[in-house]
């Protein structure tokens, strides 16, 4: 059974740079890196100490507020770095990597066992971080049940790693993993895919099939939580990334948990764009120059450019992550470039900017605001880009004067940061809107939780 | 390249300093900022509020070229129907010539001069007080000011009215963005209540007809609004093209439709204006218009009324003559201080237009609605806008109610997995 679900607000941005479809191994990393920035909303509280040795599997720390939840190394080596922060805020471990790899060993839970111990193996084995939560857009609490839980198959934003091809052979792995959420909840497990494609999604039992059609952002699955069934007040909805059921599913049917995935290295400087096999908390460096660079300044982005968050050659893939973007750093000036015509950049309007004339025209888009922040100005642009029936404008000012009461009744429960990131790309007053959104987030966390 | 590296080194030398501000916006119109973003979404559109204010401002020049052409053009005009010659305008024939251009441009560029000149110089001790940026909000509104007001406002009204108009209509609320009502429609208004014997009468609008009042070469000159407020429209000389194209005395800016027009299609087309407001006003001045007429026809109004003269123009005229048309176009589409919704912006927009031509008949003393039923929908526009909002909200509440229903006990999966609801 599949319903449609048409979507009419909203841009897509093309950019130069989509990954070509060939897929290559990366060098095997060194040293792995788990950022603890990724895991929104938990306290970690270490399991070892700096310079022990830990296998592959084995936990790190775990979560203060929720003592079963617990985060596993990678890979096998010893635990080199604890890097803290401000009040030492733990930042990022640094593993460095055995030259034979071992790994925990958990026994295998059927997909079809009952939810408790599809629980319990999730939260031991470290994979329960990969579900994630709405309201407040952090990781999962295990001890509220779901009314539904929303996986997003559909692929609209830019540059984005093509689900069917790094996902292809893992079918079993993913119907695993969806047979297994089903347990989790009451309700559906509902899974969008792109209307009209083909789909290794669509064949899959025991979901709810909902086929996506539009621009940017209906790709989203904020937009099509809030299409299906949005989220409301005291009410607790899952969302997984596709790419993250494989690695939940190998787990049920192996017993390991394997975080190997397919990373697409994409963007306008990068030579070679192409997919890549390598690892959570791989080093970015170990396939970024194997595909090469074109430019000395540039950006690399663990995530697509519009949601990602910036990282160094040396950085590391991210714990969510599919996609690695480089795009050129725009820290330069351009003269005139408030008044003088626009032929090479995207604008939502047609003020002597013309990206309307060629909507199918690849961008080289950098890092420049192209222009300074103000106060909100221009009104019902954002409407035109922000599917759901929430008005963002408004949402936003009552985050940026913490009116608790206006943030709860315009809809905040429902919206996670992304969800902001086509508002924020067209902003005409270059307003952090995810960054708004998010500290909203936390902040009615905080008081209301 | 060099000025580049030369006003990058000032920048950096300035940073954090008292002039900071000042010297970052005169850098900004050289060069735009190598600012960088650092979270969120990494690639921004490349409009920015400098751009879309600059639009706006491009579609104003058509207009502004056309007031100093008809400033000069009416001054010959009145003087020539002093001494009882009447004159058919033509655009190439007596009305695009030097003569009318210097004498406008001698009249209309002070205007302009001092509206920026005071203005901006406001805005940049703001900027520099409280240490942000300048804000380009007053780049649309230092060109609409000269347009709104009559031709001979003398210099220093105008500086006085700017400065009350940027710091109570704007500054004290937050600058750009923040400000309640329309800054340049305050600054009108402030001229208005201030000096309103400068500000209408049948001298104000030509030039130099109030130094020439009562000597021999007297001049006059009434806005088509004037001489219907006063009944006596049959004295009327002016053709409806006239009036359309814009040979007729009024402020500055107003009196050309088409040009207006032109702009307006100019700001619909770039996306910078919301269609809504515009379409909205328009209707909404048509329909009171139709009532008025309406009133007419139906004879419950006496012809010696005071208010026959307007109720009986026709509805459609009312777009084409004072200050309808450039209010609908440059000020009711202000983003800020209208209706930031898409439905609040059709109840404000036909509001605006309404309200104007309900003034204007009403108020016979001063046969200008526009700027008042703007400045009264900006202060309504929040209102609009709450109760816009609040049906939005009403109905994610109506569907919280809806949705907590509880799975019922005691059926196997049910029981273990209770849906939390709160």
């Amino acid at each position: 059974m599949s319903k449609d679900i048409r979507i009419k607000k909203g841009l897509n941005i093309n950019l130069i740079g989509e990954a070509e479809k060939s897929l290559s191994k990366a060098v095997e990393s060194n040293v792995y890196a788990i950022n603890l920035l990724d895991f929104h909303g938990i306290t970690p509280k270490m399991l070892v100490k700096q310079g022990a040795e830990v296998k592959a599997g084995e936990p790190l720390f775990f979560n203060k507020n929720v003592e079963d939840m617990l985060f596993v190394s990678p890979v096998s080596g010893e635990l080199i770095e604890v890097e803290r922060g401000a009040r030492r805020r733990i930042l990022t471990l640094k593993i460095l990597a055995d030259k034979n790899q071992e790994s925990i060993e958990h026994a295998p839970v059927a997909p079809s066992a009952n939810a408790e111990d599809i629980k319990a193996l999730l939260l031991k084995s470290g994979c329960w971080p990969f579900i994630k939560q709405r309201p407040y857009d952090m990781v999962a609490n295990p001890e509220r049940t779901p009314k539904a839980i929303f996986i997003s198959a559909y692929v609209t934003s830019p540059l984005a790693a093509d689900l069917e091809y790094s996902l292809k052979g893992k079918e079993k792995e993913i119907q695993a993993a969806l047979t297994a959420l089903g347990k989790l909840t009451p309700g559906k497990v509902h899974v969008s895919i792109g209307k009209g494609t083909q789909s290794l999604f669509s064949g899959m039992e025991g979901v709810e099939l909902h086929n996506v059609s539009g621009p940017h952002p209906a790709g989203l699955v904020g937009t099509q939580i809030n299409k299906i069934d949005p989220v409301n007040k005291g009410e607790v909805v899952w969302t997984i990334a596709p790419q993250d059921l494989v690695v939940i599913g190998e787990l049920l049917l192996t017993g390991k948990y394997n975080p190997e995935r397919v990373v697409a290295l994409v963007g306008s400087s990068v030579k070679a764009p192409k997919y890549y096999t390598t690892k959570i908390g791989a080093e970015v460096s170990t396939f970024l120059y194997a595909s090469g660079v074109n430019t000395d300044n540039f950006r690399v982005i663990n995530g697509d450019v519009l949601t990602g968050s910036k990282t160094q050659p040396d950085g590391h893939l991210g714990f969510y992550n599919n996609t690695v973007s480089v795009i050129p750093e725009g820290d330069d000036y351009e003269l005139f470039g408030w008044n003088k015509p626009v032929f090479d950049k995207i604008s939502a309007t047609r003020s002597l900017t013309f990206s309307w004339l060629q909507p199918n025209k690849k961008y080289d888009l950098d890092t420049n605001t192209n222009g300074e922040h103000r106060n909100f100005v221009f009104t019902g642009f954002y409407e035109k880009v922000f599917p759901l029936d929430i008005y963002p404008m408004q949402l936003l000012k009552a985050c940026m004067v913490q009116d608790l009461d206006e943030m709860e009744q315009l809809g905040l429960y429902e919206v996670a940061p992304e969800d902001f990131s086509l508002t924020e790309f067209i902003c005409v007053s270059k307003q952090p809107h995810q960054q708004i959104i998010r500290e909203g987030l936390d902040l009615l966390y905080k008081e209301i939780g | 390249m060099s000025l580049k590296n030369n006003l990058h080194q000032l920048k950096e030398k300035y940073k954090g300093k008292k002039m900071a501000p000042a010297f970052n916006a005169l850098h900004t119109f050289l060069y735009s900022p190598n600012e960088t973003t650092h979270s969120g979404s990494h690639i921004r559109v490349v409009d920015d509020l400098k751009r879309n204010m600059n639009t706006v401002i491009m579609s104003l020049i058509p207009v502004l070229l056309f007031g100093i052409f008809n400033a000069g053009y009416q001054h010959y005009a009145a003087v020539d129907a002093a001494k009882g010659i009447a004159r058919e305008a033509s655009l190439f024939g007596n009305f695009i010539t030097w003569e009318n251009f210097i004498m406008g441009a001698w009249t209309v560029l002070p205007l302009v001069i001092v509206s920026y000149g005071v203005g901006l110089t406001i805005e940049f001790i703001f900027a520099v007080i409280k240490g942000h940026e300048v804000e380009e909000g007053y780049l649309v509104t230092g060109m609409l000011v000269p347009l709104i007001v009559p031709i001979d406002t003398p210099l220093w009204m105008l500086a006085v009215a700017v400065v009350f108009g940027v710091v109570i209509g704007k500054e004290i609320f937050g600058g750009t963005g923040m400000n309640i009502l329309n800054p340049a429609l305050t600054i009108r208004a402030f001229l208005f209540f201030a000096y309103p014997t400068w500000m209408s009468g049948d001298k104000v609008w030509v030039h130099q007809a109030v130094d020439l009042a009562g000597g021999p070469d007297a001049i006059s000159g009434e806005t088509v609004l004037g001489y219907l407020a006063q009944g006596r429209g049959a004295e009327m000389s002016y053709s409806v093209a006239d009036m359309f194209f814009g040979f007729i005395p009024g402020s500055v800016g107003e009196t050309s439709t088409l040009l207006i027009l032109l702009g307006g299609l100019f700001l619909l087309f770039t996306k910078i204006a919301s269609w809504r407001i515009m379409l909205s006003a328009v209707i909404g001045s048509l329909v009171m218009g139709l009532i008025f007429n309406g009133v007419v026809a139906a004879g419950w109004i006496p012809e010696y009324s005071t208010f026959y003269g307007l109720m009986s123009f026709a509805y459609w005229k009312h777009l084409i003559v004072g200050g309808l048309a450039f209010g609908i176009v440059y000020m009711a589409t202000d983003p800020v201080t209208g209706s930031q919704t898409n439905r609040g912006k059709w109840i404000y927009g036909f509001l605006i237009g309404f309200i104007s031509v309900l003034i204007r008949v009403f108020n016979p003393a001063y046969p200008e609605g526009v700027f008042l039923a703007i400045l009264l929908m900006n202060v309504f526009a929040p209102t609009i806008d709450h109760y816009v909002v609040k049906g939005n909200i009403n109905k994610r509440l109506k569907r919280a109610k809806n949705a907590m229903v509880l799975p019922t006990d005691g059926e196997g999966k049910a029981e273990e997995l209770k849906a939390e609801t709160v």
